[in-house]
């Protein structure tokens, strides 16, 4: 697997410095699952972060600070049960999904294309996409920042082609109308922290029920 | 404000220090070697995180928090991936995404190995060099951007604006970024 679409500096400096909304940070979780690339960069903005905590300016702790954290080291630590991926969901993804792709609860948007909205906070709203092979997504604008990252199969826009593992970062700007590559049917996670603009009417009057 | 004097001008000999006291938590459950990375990182934590707008009672138990989940975590600490710093600054960000923001960071899979027993000190050392230099270059910026590269990590800025151009001298640990990725590399083949 090639991956050629990245983070961007701006977007992985705010994954590190976490001010991102969930659905953000669960769309890059992902990436940088399947991305060696990404994770070392990453390395390098952690790194600044270190820096500027050893820089900071201390703040005296109270009286018995450390006593008082050594007594909570005698609770033990909380379990953590082992992640678990497959060859299409990483484990960020399946932790949302609670499952595998089976467990995916698909919502039908019309013309074979479902999706499934994931549990996040409210700042943006991460969703699957189920798109069969040589199917057009409804040509759409962006308010804010939509964020789309392949999982199977692929899809092409008038920026390029994107493929597993590939991220498309799509922001005002950016009008397009994503089809998916005829072969295999494409799945996607995209976040989005604004509506999509529809530029037809009829998805614009469903809006409202789908949440997209 | 990035203080000129400390480890990221007098020398790499402290900073090997706090790895090593770490590693003494994560061997053999040292007290002492504990007690002396909270009198060093719990005050910077409290600090950090009262600069990201959490009140002095709430920063003082993150603190304690951070420095908690440093012992019952330090036997995923890999000095050769990351300084002492650097891996407490990812503990208490992810506190202050927790207890502040209300909020959750999804994280990337874990690699498929963990640190090993016997870490390479060549690469020990190159890691805690770089981070210096950083730490350098950071304290050498116009006071401006480095004022916007502190209020992103403090978690001041949105994502939108820290698109804008931050400037952060990442060309000083640009080849370890090159190492970070050939070890993932070398390591899955």
């Amino acid at each position: 697997m090639t991956i050629r679409h990245h983070i961007s500096d701006p977007l992985l400096m705010a994954y590190s410095s976490g001010v991102l909304p969930e659905a953000f940070n669960l769309v890059l979780a992902v990436h940088l699952s399947l991305c060696d690339e990404c994770k070392a960069r990453l390395g390098a903005f952690d790194t600044v972060g270190g820096v500027l905590l050893d820089s900071c300016e201390t703040v005296a702790m109270a009286n018995g600070s450390l006593a008082a954290t050594l007594a909570k080291l005698t609770q033990p630590a909380p379990h953590v049960p082992p992640r678990k991926s497959n060859k299409i969901l990483p484990a960020p993804l399946m932790d949302y999904v609670g499952g595998g792709l089976a467990a995916v609860k698909w919502r039908s948007l019309g013309m074979g294309v479902r999706q499934a909205i994931l549990p996040t906070d409210k700042a943006a709203t991460a969703r699957l996409l189920y798109i069969p092979a040589g199917q057009e997504v409804p040509d759409h604008g962006h308010r804010g920042t939509e964020l789309t990252l392949v999982l199977q199969g692929a899809f092409h826009d008038k920026v390029a082609r994107f493929g597993r593992g590939d991220l498309e970062i799509a922001n005002e700007d950016l009008n397009h109308q994503p089809i998916a590559e005829a072969g295999e049917d494409c799945i996607c996670l995209a976040a989005t922290d604004a509506p999509l603009r529809f530029n037809a009417l009829l998805p614009r009057l469903a809006q409202p029920f789908f949440r997209i | 404000m990035l203080r000129q004097k400390g480890r990221f001008v007098s020398g790499d000999v402290e900073q090997e220090n706090w790895e090593t006291l770490i590693i003494r938590v994560r061997d053999s459950g040292d007290k002492a070697a504990f007690a002396a990375l909270f009198q060093h990182f719990a005050p910077r934590i409290k600090g950090f995180l009262m600069k990201s707008g959490a009140s002095a009672s709430l920063a003082e138990e993150c603190a304690q928090d951070v420095m908690a989940t440093l012992w019952q975590k330090a036997h995923l600490f890999d000095p050769t991936r990351a300084s002492a710093a650097t891996w407490i600054f990812t503990i208490a960000r992810n506190r202050r995404i927790d207890a502040l923001r209300k909020s959750r960071r999804p994280e990337p899979e874990e690699l498929p190995w963990g640190p090993e027993a016997e870490p390479d000190q060549h690469d020990v050392l190159e890691l805690s060099q770089e981070t210096q230099r950083l730490g350098e270059a950071l304290a050498l910026l116009p006071e401006k951007q480095r004022d916007l590269i502190e209020r992103a990590y403090f978690g001041d800025l949105t994502h939108s604006e820290i698109a804008a151009e931050t400037g952060l001298p990442l060309g000083t640990i640009k080849s370890r970024i090159r190492l970070a990725l050939d070890r993932l590399r070398h390591k899955m083949s």
